[in-house]
């Protein structure tokens, strides 16, 4: 059977706001494998951003269990966590959360730099990822000069620059207009069947139509957790993930589901 | 919690490469905030300037200190006479017209008797005189002196020789000019064997003399300087005797009309100490002893390295009042750089968030933090040093200050910079790093 790549055990998360402890996530427990496209939704205040957080290793569960990649990261310090990060995710905002003084190649190469990727390595896999997200006319422009759907490519770009196992989204298409979200969307989609283990947060219920599950929250706690429109494109528990295309050609494809498998099948880097 | 090892301030090291793209990063950051870094960078400038400034001068006071002492000779006391101001001069004296002060051979014979340890006593006598070559002429001091005159007063000869004891004994009209008195009576040849004209009486010329070193009289210490070296005394100096024998014990002195008399045996002394630990004493005994003979204090004493202390003094108050100007200001500075980058942090925060998000540990976030710090400083450091060597040779140039740079002092003062970019750099980059990544991110 194949190995999960997020297992989540009892995740409760309490924040204390004065005298008063509010529980925001109250025993979570869900498994995700490879090359799940996996939507959580649910009303504001479920706890969506929370979990998100946790699965993102950015907070410490109060109690539970994170398994990702294997490792249990519930009990990781600062350190590790960060590694955990630079290692294991990807993500993509909704606000692009692009650094604002560094130009579009930079900014890809920022989670290279963490991993410790040398500069000339990193430089052609940024210049490569640019490329295959439509912006290898802008690798030197910085992030205000470019459109909101320009700036989540690169955001894109970047959460794949560490070839992570999972890709952590939170609203990625919400600051941007309907056609620009389209275009976002289609290249999740092209993503997922490349093979990418996808995680979008939203409360938009369109998502529903293009993953393969949704999991929809509420006060804390898992209250369904079911199939998506898409989820006959899923294989994933019982064989690998769908792999549309042979990446080994090098020549660019525009479709968009070239661009997708072209991302995904970059050389894993370590 | 974190354990010791654990902290971040405390695991800084990184490979050689990481740390260079780091710098440049860094230097990127700071390069894109132009004016607001270079305002930051400047108190530390002003701080940095100053450092180097003080130690140029303070070396200058110090050589100045040294080399004076070596002119004078640091086993010499130097004894002066001094004519008192006419309120003070006995009524006996003012009756008769002539004023009569200063060292006397009872002095010098006391001394030579009475204070143990003193091994030659060199006294001379000073007149000013007009001296001539044929239609030239300078106005100078006559020196009457003995033959060990050049050593005790570390004089070097230029050219010829100094006079004799025979010439001394036999009181025979030669002399020895200084440099200054060579080059306005002699101008186009060598004045070595050629006569100079005092009042209808010549002198043969037997040596050139270099010029005295502006001898420093206790208040201006660090005295010594160029514009006053060009135009020194010219002076002519003559066999003791031969000095007596002419001008006698009295001289005769036309000032504006009227005129005065003055008496005076000798003008100075030199004093040689066998032991230079004993200077200080030997001179305290010769003050008691001249305050005896003289009430109306007509003489001064200069002790050469009493000089060697005070110059000590004043360079080390100049020293502390231009460190504590130095250490203020890189103080001042320091904090400026500290301001500057707790705002920017804030201002960074959401940065930060997502250099967490993607991977980035506190110790990247530390480090980045501190190089902008430490390069903001590092920056301010080098401008300060140009800066700050540019003070001495203005200070040279413009007050005629001795000043000396040292190699070191800049070296110095550049590390103070990048220890101060540290210190002060440590406290905002530890904020960032502490900052939580979700609050972070959440930022506007």
């Amino acid at each position: 059977m194949t190995q999960p790549i997020i297992e989540l055990r009892d995740i409760r998360k309490s924040y204390q706001m004065g005298d008063t402890v509010s529980q925001v996530l109250q025993g979570v427990s869900l498994t995700i494998y490879p090359g799940e496209y996996v939507c959580i939704m649910g009303p504001s205040g479920c706890g969506k951003s929370t979990l998100l957080n946790v699965l993102g290793c950015l907070d410490q569960p109060s109690s539970g269990h994170y398994f990702l990649g294997g490792e249990d990261v519930a009990c990781l310090n600062d350190d590790d966590l960060s590694k955990a990060r630079c290692r294991n995710l990807g993500f993509i905002f909704q606000s692009y959360n692009l650094i604002q003084q560094l130009t579009v190649l930079e900014n890809i190469e920022v989670p290279l730099y963490y991993k410790g990727v040398p500069e000339q390595e990193s430089r052609e896999i940024a210049i490569r990822l640019a490329s295959q997200v439509g912006l290898s006319h802008r690798l030197h422009h910085r992030p205000t000069e470019l459109s909101g759907g320009q700036q989540q490519r690169v955001a894109i770009a970047r959460s794949l620059a560490n070839d992570p196992l999972v890709i952590l989204a939170d609203e990625a298409t919400g600051n941007l207009d309907s056609k620009s979200g389209q275009e976002i969307l289609g290249i999740f989609d092209d993503l997922n069947k490349a093979g990418k283990t996808m995680v979008f947060v939203t409360h938009d219920e369109r998502m529903v139509g293009r993953c393969t599950r949704v999991i929809r929250l509420k006060d804390g706690e898992v209250d369904r957790d079911e199939r998506g429109a898409a989820a006959d494109r899923y294989t994933g528990i019982t064989g690998t993930s769908v792999r549309p295309h042979a990446a080994d050609s090098s020549a660019p494809d525009h479709t968009a589901e070239g661009v997708a498998a072209a991302l995904v099948h970059q050389p894993v880097l370590s | 919690m974190f354990s010791l090892a654990a902290h971040p301030i405390l695991r800084l090291a990184v490979s050689p490469q990481h740390m260079w793209r780091s710098i440049v990063l860094g230097s990127k950051s700071i390069w894109l905030h132009k004016l607001r870094s270079m305002l930051t960078a400047l108190g530390v400038v002003f701080g940095v300037a100053s450092v180097v400034a003080m130690l140029a001068i303070g070396e200058g006071a110090s050589h100045e200190a040294q080399e004076q002492i070596r002119k004078l000779g640091s086993q010499n006391i130097i004894l002066e006479s001094v004519k008192p101001s006419d309120n003070q001069g006995p009524a006996q004296q003012t009756r008769s017209m002539v004023i009569e002060y200063g060292l006397t051979t009872r002095d010098i014979d006391q001394i030579r008797q009475t204070i143990p340890g003193v091994s030659v006593v060199v006294p001379s006598r000073i007149i000013s005189e007009y001296l001539w070559n044929e239609s030239l002429n300078v106005d100078a001091s006559i020196v009457g002196a003995l033959p060990i005159y050049p050593q005790m007063r570390n004089r070097r000869m230029l050219a010829g020789r100094f006079f004799s004891e025979l010439e001394q004994n036999e009181r025979l009209p030669v002399c020895v000019i200084n440099q200054t008195t060579a080059a306005r009576l002699f101008p186009l040849a060598s004045p070595v064997g050629k006569s100079i004209r005092v009042r209808g009486f010549y002198y043969r010329v037997l040596g050139i003399i270099e010029d005295e070193s502006q001898r420093s009289t206790g208040e201006s210490s660090g005295g010594n300087n160029k514009s006053s070296n060009s135009n020194s005394l010219a002076q002519l100096i003559i066999p003791f005797y031969t000095l007596m024998d002419q001008y006698g014990d009295t001289f005769f002195r036309f000032r504006s009309g009227s005129f005065e008399a003055e008496k005076v045996e000798f003008h100075d002394a030199i004093v040689r100490v066998n032991d230079v630990n004993a200077v200080v004493t030997r001179a305290d005994a010769i003050r008691h002893l001249l305050a005896r003979n003289h009430p109306n204090e007509d003489y001064r004493v200069t002790v050469p390295i009493e000089l060697l202390r005070q110059a000590e003094r004043t360079k080390r108050i100049f020293s502390i009042v231009l460190g504590s100007i130095a250490a203020i200001s890189l103080l001042v500075g320091g904090i400026g750089i500290m301001n500057i980058m707790l705002a920017s942090v804030t201002e960074r925060t959401r940065e930060i968030g997502i250099r967490r998000a993607l991977g980035a540990r506190q110790t990247d976030i530390v480090l980045q933090f501190l190089i902008e710090t430490v390069l903001l400083a590092g920056a301010g450091g080098v401008i300060g040093v140009i800066l700050g060597l540019g003070i001495p040779i203005a200070i040279s140039h413009f007050a005629g200050v001795t000043t000396v740079i040292k190699a070191w002092a800049p070296t110095l003062a550049f590390s103070i910079s990048v220890i101060t970019g540290i210190a002060f750099g440590i406290y905002p980059a530890m904020r960032a790093a502490k900052m939580n990544p979700v609050e972070a991110l959440r930022h506007e």
